[in-house]
């Protein structure tokens, strides 16, 4: 990134104390993230903290940031300026491949899941076991189904049965057990439960309390303030490229999150 | 599900030829069947590497034609090299001409229906000017019994019935030694009625055609055993099925035809295998061409066949392949290749003239992208 010219980044990394700022108990801490498109700003100093064993709902109207931010998290893109801290200490990520060896998983609307491959090969993907050089499927298969069945995922009749031939609630929960089954400490999921019926929503809200109770940090992006009050322990509201408001989902309601995504402020004093 | 209706359908042909002409079922057809057919089944099985990536290579016939080409000539005796040299030098010029392919289509991208379609010109061209100057213009006649003996050379009774009783042996080894292990590991395990019915199956078929193949076919000699090239086919089969079902490599061939952005994402690296598609095709076809020059008895401009790629595509997809990439096995391109093989067999045994094979094979061809198509939205529609 040339951003130099515009003398901010200049003092980002210079700011040595802002350790100081950082919880050390935080799974993910931001500190004033800031990227531009060009001229455009999508984030503007962003902080925000994200805990392990809790579930942060970032929300925000459309074009808000909130997925450039997970981006960024997630090594799609480097920040423009800003600082992120991983378990309280100074990291870069440049890539996704840095990102997952942290532990920091991102499920995206698309999944990414091979519709002709079954839920084992889908689990596996790029990681398969082998003895010899030959697919250990035995040891995959066993893995594939506890995992599922630690995280609650009974909805599915075999591990074996082809990805296309299952739910959108169910192909989100292989795409999350995939992301838990390599250790992920961060599980991050943008819109979940945006293309989902009813009982499907519920499925994946109900995995997504089961990752936090396992100690798992999850950052979920919604625009379901339903879905959000029912399962967030945190929030975290964007409003044109600044989180203009964060904090525990006690101290929001219902109508004063939606004042937030909509205007930026709350006019009520709090 | 899957091939059952395929196999089914063969059935129906067999049965219906058999009706209509008394010698279709007859020794000497049968033989001459397979080794039609074998050519077709190389062909398929070099295109399914493709058609699981998604991919295609419409120059597999040319690509053949220059194998064949290449054994044929340098086992002649103005160059003499020995068999293995000649056959060798012909798989490693297709591989590298399908990774060439390959490249082009991966570092320049673009589709691979195009880059194929030009190098068939190009190969086409490459290898009329090669016939019409060597050996004066005579073409490329095979003057190495290794090379005729690819199609025309015969296990013994013996080792016929030997081999037809290890290959079952094999098979009923690997399945019951897959059911015990995954018992063992407490997995859910298929009803055990399901590999007898298997075994049974092809107990009775390999049975039938030792039986066959050991009557005596010829006329005034003796001529009795099993093609040399049934044994090759089943080398090869079961050596590509095993790296398709059970090594990485094969599981990520499928994953690029399934969805290559996930297999991206997943650290796989697309282009690279992508390449490989192209190189096994190449060798693949390689392997088709060395059958197809034998059975000619050799190769000349005059003995080209442009229709050959079409057969390949025909095969791998009349067995089950999916031309969206992402779905198909070894084992389609050899039903695929015998469906083929008993319709332009049988057509010519009823007297139909040649000019009806191609417009039946070409009906036949279409019925088989309609039902991949059909299939495929069927699945689109499931989500
Ligand atoms: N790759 C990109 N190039 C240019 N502008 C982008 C790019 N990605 C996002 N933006 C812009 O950044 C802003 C924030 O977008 P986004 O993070 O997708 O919002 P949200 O996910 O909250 O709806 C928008 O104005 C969008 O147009
Ligand atoms: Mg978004």
């Amino acid at each position: 990134m040339s951003e130099s010219a515009t003398g901010e980044p200049v003092n980002a990394g210079a700011v040595a104390d802002s350790d100081m700022g950082v919880d050390p108990s935080m799974l993910l801490s931001l500190r004033g993230v800031t990227k531009h498109f060009g001229a455009v700003q999508a984030l503007r100093q962003v902080d925000l903290d994200v805990p392990a064993g809790q579930v942060t709902a970032l929300v925000g109207d459309n074009g808000a940031g909130k997925s450039t931010l997970i981006k960024a998290v997630a090594g799609i893109w480097e920040p423009s300026s800003g600082t992120m801290y991983w378990q309280g200490k100074k990291i870069d990520i440049h890539t996704p491949k840095e990102a997952a060896l942290l532990g920091i998983a991102t499920v995206y609307q698309d999944l990414a899941l091979c519709d002709n491959l079954d839920i084992v090969a889908n689990m596996y993907l790029g990681f398969e076991s082998t003895k010899k050089h030959v697919l250990d499927e035995i040891t995959m298969e066993k893995r594939t189904q506890q995992t599922l069945k630690d995280l609650s995922v009974t909805t599915v009749h075999s591990v074996r049965q082809l990805v296309a031939s299952l739910s959108g609630g169910q192909r989100q929960s292989v795409a999350v057990a995939r992301a838990v089954m390599r250790d992920a400490k961060l599980v991050i999921m943008d819109e979940p439960t945006a293309a989902l019926g009813v009982s499907q929503t519920a499925q994946v809200l109900a995995l997504i309390k089961t990752l936090a109770s396992r100690g798992i940090g999850v950052l979920v992006i919604s625009h379901n303030l339903n879905d959000v009050f029912e399962v967030a322990d945190r929030v975290a509201v964007m409003y044109l490229g600044t989180l203009v408001s964060s904090g525990p989902v006690a101290n929001y309601t219902m109508s004063s999150t939606v004042e937030l995504i909509t205007t930026g402020v709350v006019s009520r004093a709090a | 599900m899957g091939i059952v209706p395929v196999l089914i359908a063969l059935v129906v042909l067999i049965i219906y030829f058999e009706v209509r002409s008394s010698v279709f079922l007859k020794p000497d057809n049968i033989t001459n069947l397979f080794v039609q057919a074998i050519i077709f089944i190389f062909l398929g099985m070099a295109e399914v590497w493709l058609l699981l990536l998604g991919e295609i290579d419409l120059s597999l016939g040319w690509m053949a034609g220059l194998s064949g080409s290449i054994a044929a000539i340098y086992t002649n005796i103005q160059f003499g090299w020995p068999w293995w040299l000649a056959f060798l030098a012909a798989l490693v010029v297709c591989t590298a001409i399908g990774g060439l392919w390959g490249l082009i289509v991966v570092k320049l991208n673009l589709p691979s229906f195009i880059v194929t379609l030009a190098g068939s010109f190009i190969l086409e061209g490459v290898l009329l000017y090669i016939l019409d100057r060597v050996f004066e213009g005579g073409g490329a006649p095979i003057q190495s019994s290794e090379l005729t003996n690819l199609t025309v050379g015969n296990l013994t009774p013996t080792w016929t019935w030997i081999f037809v009783i290890a290959v079952i042996a094999v098979s009923a080894a690997v399945m019951i030694f897959r059911e015990r292990s995954r018992r063992a590991a407490g997995l859910e395990v298929p009803p055990f009625y399901r590999i007898v019915v298997k075994l049974v199956a092809l107990t009775a078929v390999s049975v039938a055609l030792a039986w066959l193949f050991n009557t005596n076919r010829g006329a005034f000699i003796k001529i009795e055993g099993m093609p040399f090239a049934v044994p090759m086919v089943f080398g090869v089969l079961g050596i590509y099925s095993f790296i398709l079902a059970r090594t990485k490599f094969g599981r990520y061939m499928y994953a690029i035809g399934g969805n290559r952005e996930a297999a991206r994402r997943a650290g796989i690296p697309v282009n690279r295998y992508r390449v490989y598609a192209f190189m096994l095709g190449g060798f693949t076809a390689g392997i088709a061409g060395l059958f197809y020059v034998s059975r000619l008895g050799g190769y000349s401009s005059s003995s080209t066949d442009p229709s050959l790629v079409l057969y390949a595509v025909a095969a791998a997809v009349i067995g089950g392949t999916s031309l969206y990439g992402g779905r198909g096995k070894m084992t389609y391109p050899v039903v695929g290749g015998i469906i083929l093989a008993v319709i332009n067999n049988g057509l010519v045994l009823i007297q139909i003239t040649s000019t009806m094979v191609y417009v039946i094979t070409g009906v036949v061809l279409l019925g088989a992208i309609t039902v991949d198509s059909l299939a495929r939205k069927s699945q689109t529609l499931l989500k």
